[in-house]
């Protein structure tokens, strides 16, 4: 006679005795790896309103107007391709490993450049 | 004559973890027949093809299907590369190799988990899915997403993983097996689990073969046929056999499952051993795709097909996917006649499901 519990005892048995696998999420955060995509950053004074960003994000997430110097993004719209990052000539869109919090709504970010300094 | 009482199984089940209808025929306490119906969750991604630019299209291609994510954008960019010609770099061929692997090893664990939920068996799941967390580290870690990889693009791959980070990775592996290989001979040894499979829900090999079965469904009734042996990828070049089982029950299939992942974890460390050097990809400025052609790869749940045509413009003229869901459902409707109701939630959960990607 065979008994159920014998295969999967000492596994249950070690688990009951060792640390949650899991984490208490909010509370204890793990670091996050060196790739992961978190979410795209911005950096408006090195923009030059190209908007090959814009054309380039396959969700529109990207909003980028050449004539009101403005750039906005859509958090709920990103799906984190890298595709900004990767056309990005003047190096002003990254991708951070630190992952966006939940949004309770939605959320866009807008960044506008007021001044330009004068070719020097 | 006897009546028969029609039960609705699905679209929402407890077992289910996406819509599928099954109207059971019952006589009594068992299955007379079923008759399926789909169609909850189309999304219409193949005609977004024909829109999208090609090299977007990449990114829309990974998202058919949640868990076998990544293949379904290896299969995309092998057919739009195939059309425009490309050759693609050895080191990126490898690199897909083992993303295939570890995301159909984590696709198998997440199904012996929820097929340990389906009998009832709740730590057993629960022990599934610590392991396959482990993976999906490996995936976040060489790759930067933990379901859409978002790796593959049209003419090799966009991150290169370095020596180092894969060398920790094979070592990784090689612990994530040991503790597989606990989970493993629960399934194999425990009475519980072979009192709910062995015997249930038999196909045999040339009704398998008749009605169209693929992937662990087809090769658990005991036809070889894996389309790795095509040898895409990387496959031609590694040692492996497919798994074959002859029973042809679901135990049969639940066990190709488990010699799938023992042999996963030793094609992923034999492609680490032989990583080529070199570029990652080759460039596809100022090409456009032209031609039809038919792609075919193996998918965690079987054989899946992708059609695409193109008339050298920037959009696909036609993307068509043939996942290996639609071609287990006529296999599924067969193993149903004759079985009880109580066994109908595992016999449906052994063909692994994905109706999302069924229906595209």
């Amino acid at each position: 006679m065979s008994w159920s519990w014998l295969s999967i005892s000492s596994l249950v048995t070690r688990s009951a005795l060792s640390r949650p696998a899991t984490r208490l999420y909010p509370v204890e955060r793990r670091e996050p790896f060196r790739k992961t995509r978190g979410h795209v950053k911005f950096v408006v004074d090195d923009c030059n309103f190209c908007t090959i960003c814009a054309h380039k994000c396959p969700t529109r997430a990207i909003v980028a107007n050449k004539k009101e110097k403005t750039w906005a993004i859509d958090h709920s719209l990103c799906i984190l391709c890298g595709n900004c990052v990767e056309d990005c000539r003047e190096g002003c869109i990254t991708l951070s490993n630190d992952p966006w919090p939940p949004m309770e709504a939605k959320e866009v970010l807008s960044f506008r450049k007021d001044f330009e300094l004068p070719p020097a | 004559m006897a009546s028969t009482t029609i039960v609705p199984f699905g679209p929402q089940h407890p077992v289910l973890p996406e819509p599928i209808h099954l109207d059971l025929e019952l006589d009594d306490e068992r299955v007379v027949q079923a008759l399926p119906s789909i169609g909850y969750v189309h999304r219409g991604l193949e005609l977004l093809a024909e829109r999208h630019d090609y090299l977007e299209m990449s990114q829309v291609a990974e998202r058919i299907c949640g868990i076998c994510s990544f293949i379904h954008g290896q299969g995309y960019c092998q057919g739009v590369e195939h059309l425009m010609g490309l050759e693609v770099p050895p080191r990126a061929v490898y690199l897909r190799t083992i993303w295939a692997e570890i995301s159909r090893i984590q696709s198998h664990l997440l199904w012996l988990g929820l097929s340990a939920d389906a009998f009832g068996f709740e730590s057993l799941f629960q022990h599934s899915w610590r392991i396959r967390e482990m993976l999906v580290d490996i995936i976040e870690e060489t790759t930067g997403g933990r379901v859409i990889f978002g790796v593959c693009k049209v003419g090799g791959i966009r991150k290169d993983v370095d020596d180092e980070t894969l060398q920790r990775v094979g070592r990784r592996i090689r612990e994530i097996e040991a503790a597989y290989e606990e989970v493993a001979r629960v399934f194999r040894e425990d009475p519980t689990v072979q009192k709910r499979t062995a015997g249930v829900g038999v196909l045999g090999a040339e009704d398998a073969y008749a009605l169209g079965a693929v992937g662990p469904v087809l090769r658990g009734s005991g036809v070889v046929r894996d389309t790795r042996q095509l040898g895409y990828a990387a496959y031609g070049e590694l040692d492996w056999e497919p798994v074959v089982e002859t029973a042809g029950d679901c135990y049969a299939r639940c066990e190709v499952r488990l010699r799938e992942i023992s042999q996963s974890f030793d094609l992923i460390a034999q492609c680490i051993d032989r990583m080529p050097e070199g570029k990652i990809d080759v460039s596809v400025k100022g090409k456009r795709p032209q031609g039809e052609t038919m792609i075919r790869l193996e998918q965690p749940r079987g054989e899946v097909c992708y059609y695409l045509m193109a008339k050298g413009r920037k959009n696909l003229e036609r993307f068509r996917v043939r996942t290996p869901t639609f071609a287990n459902i006529a296999p599924l409707v067969q193993m149903l006649k004759g079985c009880e109701l109580a066994d109908v939630p595992v016999i449906v959960l052994t063909i692994d499901p994905c109706v999302s990607c069924n229906e595209r």
